[in-house]
């Protein structure tokens, strides 16, 4: 690990103010020390933030606000996120270990950085970790990597399972920095790669994530997160889906759906919701609606399955929702 | 050779105790394996006066924290995480280091009641911390009864995964989430054994659960 001055700022106003160029914000470390140790982020300056007032859950005015210091588990388990909106504390119940969820928090999860094995390892060329170095990802292993919103450049996927509900749900980010307070869609927060992948979220440098605020769900919509991937537990997706359907009956009115383990980013599909809404809630109206979820992939050599797996799993998700409510 | 490592973490010279384990106990194997790493060491960086010490010494950060019952307080380098502390500085060498990467669960301990990974956990994070080890579980000669069901169901081959399958569970049974086998294997997913002795863990946490609860 590099060196770094370590300092604990005393409220918002002076982490922005002391962050900049070189300055990681520290919250739950799952990220940050992991990839110090790698040295594949090195900071000059570490902000440990663990102390500022950016906790709690709310559902003031039917919004359920997400304070970006508490922790994946807590959030998990609270009842108002379990009633609420199920399918994220699934989707967070769903992410890591028992540990790790105990660690990590809900700003430091949405930023949490790719698991790509050539950004991890700085011997490996990444323009990602080092622009314009190339990307070994296009013609190495590729498996785990994205088939959609790649480019030339990159082909790393968002790991969040946290982030593909968030977006399904229509979630935004607060962020305050030097410039003030704005919030931010989450859905457009994160950009794809293009020719600039080390450019991962509309964040401005020294501005920090605050608050998550999730809209109301309505109670007659039914939900889930499901998660696809090599071992049952502690492991990344291959695929995920996080849908959000609305029924009359047995007309689906309205459909929200987003994919995970597929893209660079987490990945909402209006396509398939298209597809979806208006038609009755049958197997073969899901069948047609995946379809149209992979329109545009680009497999690579080690994950020419991905399209497929991801077919599958949304179809699977939407029949689940029978079970569900 | 005690006396030689620890001198440099309390300058006062004050025996230590940390919870029910006193550092008094004659010389162990560990404790020769370290005075040879700690002569090495002496010998090719003096520890004062040495640029290197120095330089380190500007940015360290002093952390209070309560380990296993004690009052405990460490001057360090802002990169050492929670796992370096108890194994180099408090000589707490139960809590192993597996992949130090936070993924195998060998260096879970609990700070302030939550089960975490210590090795992803900075020490500078945890001033006014409780900290609470595998050497902090036993009561007195009786060992928790985690420890004793992982003997009788041979939880366990070669041990290098144990204190932290034993401090994970601990925290699983306190969650309340270990109502059945599944659950177990899930919230138990984030510590590995590479011996594979996953039937005989379930086993003990199983009959630990029933005499906790």
């Amino acid at each position: 690990m590099r060196e770094y001055t370590f300092e604990r700022p005393r409220s918002v106003d002076e982490a922005v103010r002391r962050s900049g160029s070189g300055t990681a914000f520290l919250a739950g470390g799952t990220t940050l020390v992991d990839l110090m140790k790698l040295e594949v982020m090195t900071p000059g300056r570490v902000l440990d933030i663990n102390r500022l007032p950016l906790r709690g859950v709310d559902t003031t005015g039917g919004v359920l606000r997400i304070g970006a210091l508490e922790r994946m588990s807590d959030v998990a388990a609270d009842p108002r996120v379990r009633h609420g909106h199920p399918l994220l504390s699934r989707a967070l119940e769903l992410s890591a270990s028992g540990q790790l969820r105990n660690m990590a928090s809900i700003g430091g999860n949405l930023l949490q950085r790719t698991r790509c094995g050539y950004f991890r390892d700085v011997t490996t060329p990444c323009n990602k970790r080092q622009p314009g170095s190339g990307c070994p990802a296009v013609e190495g292993e590729n498996r785990m990597h994205a088939v959609l919103g790649t480019s030339d450049s990159c082909v790393a996927t968002h790991p969040s399972d946290l982030a593909v509900a968030l977006v399904a749900l229509d979630a935004k980010v607060r962020l305050t920095g030097a410039d003030g307070v704005r919030t931010v869609d989450l859905a457009d927060f994160y950009l794809l790669p293009g020719g600039t992948p080390h450019l991962e979220h509309d964040l401005r440098p020294g501005e920090l994530v605050t608050d998550v605020l999730v809209p109301r769900l309505d109670r007659a919509s039914r939900s889930t997160y499901l998660k696809v991937r090599d071992r049952q537990s502690f492991e990344f997706a291959l695929a995920s889906a996080a849908v959000v359907v609305r029924r009359d009956g047995d007309v689906i009115r309205e459909a929200r759906v987003a994919v995970g383990g597929m893209g660079t980013r987490p990945w909402r599909l209006p396509a398939v919701e298209k597809a979806l809404a208006g038609q009755r809630a049958t197997e073969a109206t899901y069948t047609a609606a995946a379809a149209k979820a992979v329109d545009g992939a680009r497999p690579l050599r080690h994950n020419a399955f991905k399209p497929e797996l991801m077919k599958r799993t949304l179809i699977r998700a939407l029949l689940e929702l029978e079970q569900t409510r | 050779m005690w006396i030689i490592r620890n001198l440099r973490w309390h300058p006062s010279g004050r025996p230590r105790t940390l919870g029910r384990m006193t550092q008094y106990e004659g010389i162990t194997r560990r404790g020769l394996l370290g005075l040879v790493g700690t002569t090495a060491a002496a010998a090719a960086v003096p520890l004062s006066g040495g640029s290197a010490a120095a330089q380190a010494a500007s940015g360290d950060v002093t952390v209070r924290m309560t380990v296993n019952g004690a009052d405990t307080s460490l001057t360090e380098d802002p990169r050492v995480t929670l796992l370096d502390a108890l194994r180099d500085r408090l000589d707490l060498t139960g809590t192993k280091k597996g992949c130090d990467r936070g993924q195998c669960g060998a260096c879970t301990v609990h700070v302030d009641g939550r089960r975490v990974v210590s090795c992803l956990t900075l020490l500078a994070t945890l001033d006014g911390a409780t900290v609470r080890t595998i050497e902090g579980m036993a009561d007195g000669d009786r060992p928790h009864p985690l420890q004793r069901a992982f003997v009788e169901h041979d939880g366990l081959q070669c041990g290098f995964c144990t204190s932290g399958q034993i401090m994970s569970a601990a925290a699983v049974i306190q969650e309340g989430g270990a109502d059945t086998d599944a659950e177990i294997r899930e919230r138990m997913s984030g510590n590995i054994c590479r011996c594979s002795a996953y039937p005989g863990i379930l086993a003990a946490i199983r009959q630990a659960r029933a005499e906790i609860r």
